[in-house]
């Protein structure tokens, strides 16, 4: 399971890197910003981030890194609940920005961390005297090893505050806060930087005229979470670097979270890997799913259980019935032709997974810029389409198909160009005779285009004959025909050049994009679990507490317990027999009834004679076991003690009013 | 006004403090002879208020530093608990009178603080301290004997010290309770707009000459008067503005005297300055760099224009479904949302007639079944309540969409009130 950890790594850095360079141009400015503090304003940056929380830690971690390997030493994150009032506002500020001193210059400062960290005082005033300190020290102190990295930071480097949380800080700890700070932006450079999940506005919201007249507020905006996660479905799942794939039905699931809940990137890697483990887990043969160079490697290593595994698989047996009966034969019985024929059909599925790229990113070429977008407008909703069923065959191509043989010149020749390039930059090998074929459409167009020129010379020539007949009549006739033969050439031509396209990208579909399924030992690299990872990732805590309730059997696997229907069994675990009494009440349960109900389903079954003797004086034992439910169910937050009747509890469960 | 006069002072002195706090002259003379001679005792505090860029803090800052009157000046923002200040006070006044002792004062309380000021300050026996508390307002939320205790320093250390208090609003609001010393009250008025005129063209670019300047500054504030008075808002916006209005002058197209020409220049450009720096939907420095290339500031978004936000699908429904529990009273839910699907549409719009009185009366808050079932009949198909819904419906709370009322006991029925507006519900909506 290395690669999976490989995988995982490769993914986190494409991330950060991905951040870093989204970033990139904030950076830049900062750096403009603290040159220019003429008034009293505090140089602020305002982040839209958007509203996936969750995602932004890891954006903020990047900015930060990216901000201390560039610009400063001195960065402080601060979060709004670590944030209550303005004192503790500055004691964690104070913290932060002296530990990433001690990260900077870790010489001999230990002592006199020690005392910064035991003096209570926490000020404006001890902050910048502190500031003062450390910014001698790194210009006088060490001059050998400093160089390096005050070439990188300079002379007095920006104290950068990041409020990751703007929306959460209460009023009065950010007003004070700014005002505090813009009374010493001389002595102590400071950069705020706000964190900002819904819009702008919130600044206004937040900060009185008279406070934010003291920003000087650049607002950034940060990709939409949504082109986040395409550039991510772009560089993990259409490249053939990463042997391993998501089936249709996976993909749409975590899609649908993605769109549906939570927009948060970070969620939608980590059921990304979830599917790996899962994968790799659960699919004996997913020792195959790797780089096409290890294959062989491990094809030979394999086990006859193995073998016997691949023989079993249902896409493997399509296979073998297709083949000759000799051959038949020899795969279901010889190993080692079995493991000659897997290698050739993992190399064939390597191949038809670069092929499938390519012309899926040509085809979306066309699709995104039709009207309406029949296929969907971007390259995932394309993706599914085609890994869903064989995509010529849906009314959705059709319409497509018919579109595109409308589409106009210029279109026509960027998007064959745009193809050419994609086709070109593959690596796959079939492509050498499209790609010719593409570029004769292109030369043909120009063609066109020449001979389109020189019709035009004609015709100016021919008006000029026109102006010599003075004759109306004549006049009349001649634009006539003119017109008809200008229009009923030229456009034959590249309208029949136009269908010639259309179908060539036609056949390119029909050969490439075939789903996968079809495909021999798919099941090696696509994961199509669905339904596993749904129950994984979709977690529906009230379903699963009424089925643990209300039918203990689905998960304490007792024969005892499974019941029938609508009847309560008693022997059941006394909470769920109370559960199930409680919700036949409304809002508000008698308890003196619900214990007489209780008392008759237990005693129902275990003694019919006994209940004589003890109708009307309930059991102590049964008394306690009763208590002893209700106030589980208490603990569970199903119930409550009310105040309206004394021996009343409210139902605070679902469906109770 | 008559020049400032006074016997303690020096006449250069006065003559200089003169020049240096215009348009207050009768403020300061007051202020002078309620000091009187430097070994006088004057009154114990003095109360001075008035509305913001008055010149209060201005004029006391320069008024005891021209006069080289000893004295301590304290933003009570700044310094937010009642150690900090009583400590910083400490401090000034160590450092002030010369004798640098162990850095670390210990002040917890008023009395500690009456004791170590007692042992600070001997030698400033002959002469009056000044302590002045900026933005004294602050001073009412620290702990309840401070404000009174200030205000009767001279009596409790029996030295000779002035408590100069500063704030924006009125002595009235500062009473507490229990009845205090009563300071000496003093009000600054808003400067008029001759003053503004005054005060601005006082710090005129060396390059230009001082009438150009003034006349500068009328345009500006024929301008800007209407919407903001606050002198220091002026000060910045002339400065920003000032660069566009020289153009034509280093161009060479008009001379400085030719003020139509200029004003025709620079009038279309102050409006939309209005309009964007002076609201801050683009800052200053965006706003030079706009100067410079000369470009319409239509290209560069402000802040208010990115009012769009992304939220997922059920995120969306969610806060729709929100908005329409707290607007809606319970007994139409029965109305709107029992029989029918995908009603929303119509939903809208027969809320139309109640809306007016609902709307007035804000949002109310609802308990989270009333949210979960009002989502599940605007949703066409059908939604789990998965934990994925109910994280959504906390994290709609973190962004301040919904917020949460009453006990913070979660298994008792949270109640939820819609924060948003109506037209953000609409482009949610949408």
């Amino acid at each position: 399971q290395q690669i999976q950890e490989n995988l995982n790594k490769q993914l986190l850095d494409n991330l950060v890197s991905f951040l870093i360079r989204s970033h990139s141009e904030f950076q830049e400015k900062t750096t403009e910003w603290t040159c220019r503090m003429k008034f009293r304003e505090i140089p602020t940056a305002a982040l839209v981030l958007g509203v996936n929380v969750t995602d932004h830690d890891l954006t903020f971690r990047g900015v930060s890194d990216a901000l201390q390997d560039n610009i400063t030493p001195y960065i402080a994150l601060l979060e709004a609940k670590d944030c209550p009032g303005i004192k503790n506002l500055m004691q964690k500020l104070m913290g932060q920005l002296m530990n990433c001193d001690v990260d900077v210059d870790s010489l001999e400062d230990e002592n006199c961390v020690q005392v910064s960290q035991n003096r209570t005082r926490c000020s404006m005033s001890s902050l910048i005297s502190w500031y003062e300190n450390a910014t001698k020290k790194t210009d006088s102190e060490t001059p050998s090893r400093k160089r390096n990295s005050s070439s990188r930071h300079w002379q007095s480097p920006p104290v950068v505050v990041i409020f990751k949380d703007m929306e959460s800080f209460t009023t009065k700890v950010l007003q004070d806060f700014i005002v505090i700070s813009s009374q010493h932006i001389h002595e102590l450079p400071l950069v705020l930087i706000f964190g900002i999940a819904t819009s702008p506005m919130i600044i206004h919201r937040l900060l009185p005229h008279s406070v934010s007249s003291l920003l000087c507020i650049e607002l950034f905006q940060s990709l939409s979470c949504k082109e986040h996660l395409s550039t991510i479905i772009d560089k993990l799942l259409l490249t053939s670097q990463f042997p391993f794939k998501l089936g249709e039905k996976v993909l749409q699931v975590l899609i649908n979270i993605f769109l549906y809940h939570d927009f948060s990137v970070q969620n939608f890697i980590k059921g990304f890997q979830l599917c790996i483990v899962e994968h790799f887990y659960s699919q004996p043969l997913s020792v195959l799913c790797c780089h096409l160079v290890d294959v062989k490697k491990r094809i030979n290593s394999l086990s006859h259980d193995q073998c016997e595994n691949i023989r079993r698989l249902p896409s493997f047996r399509r296979y073998v019935e297709k083949q000759v009966s000799e051959k038949q034969i020899a795969l279901l019985t010889n190993d080692n032709f079995l493991k000659e024929e897997t290698e050739r059909l993992l190399e064939d599925l390597h191949v038809y997974h670069e092929n499938y790229v390519s012309v899926l990113r040509c085809l979306h070429v066309f699709t995104s810029s039709l009207p309406k977008y029949p296929l969907g407008k971007q390259i995932r909703e394309l993706h599914c389409a085609c890994l869903e069923n064989r995509v010529w065959e849906t009314e959705e191509y059709e319409s497509f198909l018919q579109l595109a043989r409308m589409l106009n010149k210029t279109d026509l020749v960027t998007m064959l160009q745009q193809c050419v390039e994609i086709l070109m930059s593959s690596s796959g090998k079939e492509f050498d005779k499209t790609v010719e074929k593409l570029k004769e459409f292109l030369t043909q167009f120009q063609n066109l285009e020449a001979e389109a020129c020189q019709e035009q010379d004609v015709s100016v020539s021919s008006q000029k004959e026109l102006q010599k007949k003075t004759d109306l009549y004549h006049l009349q006739k001649t634009l006539l025909e003119l017109k008809e033969s200008r229009r009923s050439k030229k456009l034959t031509k590249f309208e029949m050049l136009r269908f010639e396209v259309v179908d060539s990208i036609d056949s390119l579909v029909r050969q490439y994009l075939v789903p996968a399924d079809a495909r021999a030992l798919h099941e090696v690299v696509y994961f199509n679990a669905a339904t596993v990872l749904r129950g994984h990732l979709n977690a529906a805590p009230r379903t699963a507490l009424h089925t643990a309730l209300n039918n203990p059997h689905w998960y304490l696997k007792n024969k005892a317990l499974k019941c029938d229907g609508g009847g309560i069994s008693n022997k059941a675990p006394d909470i769920c027999i109370v559960y199930k009494l409680h919700l036949e009440c409304g809002r508000l349960i008698n308890l003196v009834d619900w214990l007489e109900a209780f008392s008759t389903v237990v005693m129902a079954a275990e003694e019919p004679n006994a209940d004589a003797a003890s109708s009307d004086q309930v059991d102590d034992i049964i008394h306690a076991r009763f208590i002893r439910a209700v106030s589980e169910l208490e603990l569970l937050g199903f119930i409550k003690p009310s105040k309206q009747k004394t021996d009343h509890v409210a139902r605070l469960t679902w469906g109770g009013c | 006004m008559p020049n400032l006069e006074h016997p303690a002072y020096p006449a250069a002195d006065l003559l200089h403090l003169e020049s240096l706090v215009p348009c207050r002259e009768s403020q300061v003379s007051l202020l002078l002879s309620i000091f009187g001679e430097r070994q006088h005792f004057s009154f114990p505090s003095i109360f001075i208020y008035g509305h913001t860029s008055s010149g209060k803090t201005y004029v006391m800052q320069t008024l005891l530093t021209t006069l080289q009157l000893p004295h301590v000046f304290v933003n009570c923002v700044e310094y937010f608990t009642s150690r900090l200040l009583l400590e910083e006070i400490l401090l000034q006044l160590q450092s002030s009178s010369g004798t640098e002792q162990s850095s670390a004062v210990q002040c917890d309380t008023f009395n500690d603080f009456v004791r170590l000021f007692k042992q600070a300050s001997p030698e400033l026996r002959d002469q009056t301290l000044y302590i002045v508390l900026d933005r004294a307002e602050q001073l009412r939320e620290m702990e309840a004997n401070i404000l009174p205790a200030f205000l009767r320093l001279q009596e409790l250390t029996d030295r000779n010290v002035t408590v100069v208090l500063l704030s924006e609003i009125v002595w009235e609001l500062f009473r507490p309770n229990a009845g205090c010393f009563e300071p000496f009250t003093m009000y600054f008025p808003d400067y008029s707009i001759g003053h503004l005129q005054k005060i601005l063209s006082q710090n005129h670019p060396p390059e230009y000459s001082a009438d150009f300047y003034a006349a500068y500054i009328n345009i500006l504030l024929g301008v800007f008067y209407m919407v903001c008075r606050d002198l220091k808002e002026l000060r910045h916006l002339a400065a920003l503005n000032f660069s566009k209005y020289c153009e034509p002058v280093v161009r060479g197209e008009a001379n400085e005297r030719d003020t139509r020409k200029l004003w025709k220049n620079i009038e279309p450009h102050l409006k939309k300055a209005m309009q964007t720096v002076y609201l801050r939907e683009i800052s200053s420095s965006q706003w030079e760099r706009l100067q410079q290339d000369g470009g319409e500031p239509g290209q560069l978004k402000g802040l208010s224009a990115h009012t769009h936000v992304e939220l997922p699908y059920y995120s969306k429904f969610l806060l729709i479904a929100a908005y329409l529990a707290s607007y809606n009273p319970v007994r139409t839910d029965k109305r709107f949302f029992l029989k029918h699907h995908g009603k929303i549409r119509k939903t809208n719009f027969m809320k139309k007639h109640e809306k007016t009185s609902n709307h007035l009366l804000g949002p109310k808050p609802f308990p989270l079944d009333r949210l979960l079932a009002i989502l599940y009949s605007i949703v066409d198909n059908r939604v789990a309540p998965t934990a994925n819904i109910f994280s959504q419906i906390t994290s709609l709370v973190t962004l301040q969409l919904l917020s949460m009322v009453g006990q913070n006991d979660q298994l008792d029925g949270p109640r939820y009130k819609c924060t948003v507006s109506l037209d953000f519900i609409r482009a949610v909506a949408r």
